[in-house]
């Protein structure tokens, strides 16, 4: 491994190192590393964690055994009775909403945040303009949540107090209920999601563009290369490194995301996604079992993402 | 020249255009709540904030209707004193109003030639007339969401109004005692800065410790215990609530301060160290020989070198960590609940149990976001490099 050397002078003593590390490590391991092991065991348990998840089995009905929580927590919002009702059900399961989540979220967030940070490269309020994007991530996405509730806003009479309605309504069209809509309301919240972290990518990847060497631009607009060819063909792939680490990024922050559907829909009308569902089963159902086997789930999807992170840090290390 | 540079400008409108409309929406939400934050209760619910700048409601309506013979404000007949809240009062709905425009004084038709005008233009003429008697007075904008929220008041009227007048609702006692009121978001405000404060500069030192050790000291394993460091990074915080909740219930320490401050503080470790180690890891190597050299050791490089060169390391960490806590709904909401509301839990619980109270709504959120903003347009600069050095976090 590509561990950096540290100056011989600096050597210590055996013990020295752990009066500095002891603190941190003992705190993760008892706030991270034992809580994961024991969420695992928690998920083969039943409601209280006391019982093996195998006596929660109805007489008659398809059982896991000890998986039950993960039959459970696979199938309980499918309707499996024929092939297009699994389907639709699917895409309105929280697995389904969460993809959607993760496709849109992930690529408008990139797109704007690209678009946006070669637009404002180099012009006279670049800095303000990217602070205006940026500002969504400084607030809270209960505060963010408030704040589109209310673009959202429907009102079942003619006075339309939200901003989207009354536009609608002012072009003569009939006024939406957004959040209550299914299909849509996925949809409408994936937009907030974008609005709080196009910021985020927007950043990043604007500190990638300008460490772009002008010579290499140069060199080419010289050749008489369009802006456009400049720009697909020369930056994106100098960036592209940077661009999939925003990726997975996103991918990670869109699937626990929580906070932005549990304060605009709770989960209902068929918003759910996994991270709330956790919550719902967890702490509104009180079933331990279920919560924490949803959880368990959620870190499956997740692990890839993190061995793209631990490979991407040795890749890193190599390179000091 | 002249037509080159003219050429030049042209050829920007469209891409500036973009520009302006993307920033257009992208603030634009947030701009409303704010105007609405600032406007009465009946007029948010009456119209939306876009219409803040016209003319008030009925002003217009009086003016065609009532203006020529009561005269601007109302006191031209001194028989019929329009700015007499009294008299008012007896007409303070379009069905009382009505019945006395259509009514003939004196033999002749109140309202003369003109003919009597619709219910809803009534409405509005009533609203107008209450603004002028004094009676409801209307301003364009106000304090009294905020005092509101502040307070954590949930009756019908204000809470400045109830207080005048000696009705509040039961658990306001209209002094400077309502600010605690656990229902609002003064109290709030406090609990937030309570749970952040200690959960940011704990971290902080932590991870300096630990930040140090992986960078500049030797031992068994260094690369490997960073390395499982980085994949813990990315473990939702979903993962760990449950056990952590049963534990303190044993403890005793759920729905405490203590509770919430040491969860954060472990699960902000992993990113933290790996900040503090990459940067103190890009201090130039000679820096810390030459200091062995002249006889310092661990100690003293740490405490005497290590950190004040980390300081902007320090600062981006601490920037970020805190508007983390701050904005953090889901610990709050897991290990303190209603017994210690945060801003955050307070706000949700807001929106689930009022409905449509957007006055307070609107205010609450705003005095939520009101410290994140100030730091963030303040200190900007080293959250971003907190967030360029890899902010995958829980």
């Amino acid at each position: 491994m590509g561990t950096k050397a540290v100056p011989k002078i600096m050597r210590q003593g055996k013990v020295t190192p752990y009066y500095y590390l002891a603190p941190a490590i003992l705190l993760m391991i008892f706030f991270i590393v034992y809580p994961m092991i024991n969420t695992i065991q928690l998920s083969f348990k039943d409601r209280t964690g006391l019982e093996s998840a195998a006596t929660t089995c109805v007489e008659g009905n398809p059982c896991w055994g000890v998986f039950e929580n993960y039959h459970y927590a696979l199938t309980a919002e499918l309707n499996t009775s024929t092939f297009v009702t699994l389907w639709n059900s699917f895409w309105i399961s929280s697995y389904g909403n969460t993809i959607k989540w993760i496709i849109f979220m992930v690529a408008f967030t990139v797109l704007i945040g690209l678009v946006f940070a070669k637009i404002v490269d180099g012009i006279k309020y670049e800095a303000l303009s990217k602070a205006m994007i940026f500002m969504p991530m400084a607030i809270s996405f209960v505060g963010a949540g408030v704040i589109w509730k209310f673009v959202y806003n429907y009102g079942s009479q003619q006075l339309q107090v939200g901003l989207l309605n009354a536009i609608i309504t002012g072009l003569g069209g009939k006024p939406i209920s957004f959040l209550t809509t299914p299909v849509l309301n996925t949809y409408m919240l994936i937009i907030v999601g974008v609005w709080i972290w196009t910021g985020f990518c927007m950043t990043i990847l604007s500190s990638a563009l300008k460490s772009v060497p002008d010579e290499i631009i140069e060199a080419s607009r010289v050749d008489g290369a369009t802006e456009w060819r400049v720009f697909t063909n020369i930056i994106i792939p100098m960036i592209m490194p940077t661009i999939l680490v925003v990726i997975t990024t996103m991918v990670i922050n869109v699937l626990k995301l929580f906070d932005l559907v549990y304060v605009m829909t709770g989960g209902n009308f068929h918003t759910d996604v996994i991270a709330n569902r956790m919550y719902t089963e967890m702490y509104i159902n009180f079933n331990m079992g279920r919560g924490t086997a949803i959880a368990v789930i959620l870190v499956v999807a997740i692990i890839p993402f993190i061995y793209m992170n631990i490979k991407r840090l040795l890749a890193q290390e190599e390179m000091r | 020249m002249k037509k080159e540079k003219i050429n030049q400008f042209l050829s920007h409108i469209p891409k500036n255009a973009l520009i302006i409309f993307i920033v257009i929406i992208w603030i634009v939400p947030t701009f409303g709540l704010l105007v609405t934050s600032f406007r009465p209760v009946q007029s948010i619910n009456s119209s939306g904030w876009w219409t803040i700048l016209n003319a008030p409601v009925g002003s217009k309506e009086y003016a065609t209707y009532c203006e020529a013979c009561h005269g601007n404000r109302g006191d031209l007949l001194p028989n019929a004193n329009l700015g007499d809240p009294e008299l008012i009062s007896k007409f303070d709905r379009s069905v009382l109003l009505l019945p006395a425009l259509a009514k003939e004084i004196d033999g002749a038709p109140h309202m003369k030639d003109v003919p009597v005008p619709n219910a809803q233009v009534v409405a509005d003429i009533v609203v107008h007339l209450k603004n002028i008697s004094g009676l409801e007075t209307r301003p364009r904008v106000t304090l009294n969401n905020y005092i509101d929220a502040l307070v954590g008041y949930r009756g019908t009227r204000t809470y400045t109004q109830d207080c005048a007048e000696d009705t509040p609702p039961l658990d306001i006692n209209c002094n400077l005692s309502d600010l605690l009121n656990p229902r609002g978001m003064g109290r709030a405000f406090v609990n937030s800065l309570f749970v952040t404060i200690p959960a940011t500069i704990l971290p902080i030192i932590l991870a300096a410790f630990a930040g140090y050790a992986f960078a500049w000291m030797h031992f068994k394993g260094r690369m490997l215990i960073f390395a499982i460091l980085v994949g813990l990074q990315v473990v939702p915080l979903q993962m760990t609530m449950v056990p952590i909740s049963r534990i303190y219930a044993d403890l005793g320490l759920n729905a405490t301060f203590l509770g919430v401050w040491l969860f954060h503080t472990g699960f902000g470790m992993p990113y933290a160290i790996y900040l503090m180690r990459n940067f103190l890891g890009s201090l130039p190597r000679d820096l810390f020989e030459s200091a062995y050299l002249d006889g310092a050791n661990h100690w003293t490089a740490f405490t005497k070198l290590a950190i004040p060169l980390a300081l902007p390391a320090i600062a981006s960490l601490g920037i970020f960590q805190f508007l983390w806590v701050w904005n953090d709904l889901l610990v709050a909401l897991v290990f303190l609940g209603g017994t210690k509301p945060v801003m955050t839990y307070q706000i949700s619980n807001m929106v689930s149990s009022l409905g449509a109270g957007w006055q307070i709504l609107t205010a609450a959120a705003f005095l939520s976001m009101l410290l994140p903003m100030i730091v963030f347009f303040s200190l900007q600069r080293y959250f971003v490099r907190g967030m360029l050095a890899g902010a995958v976090k829980g």
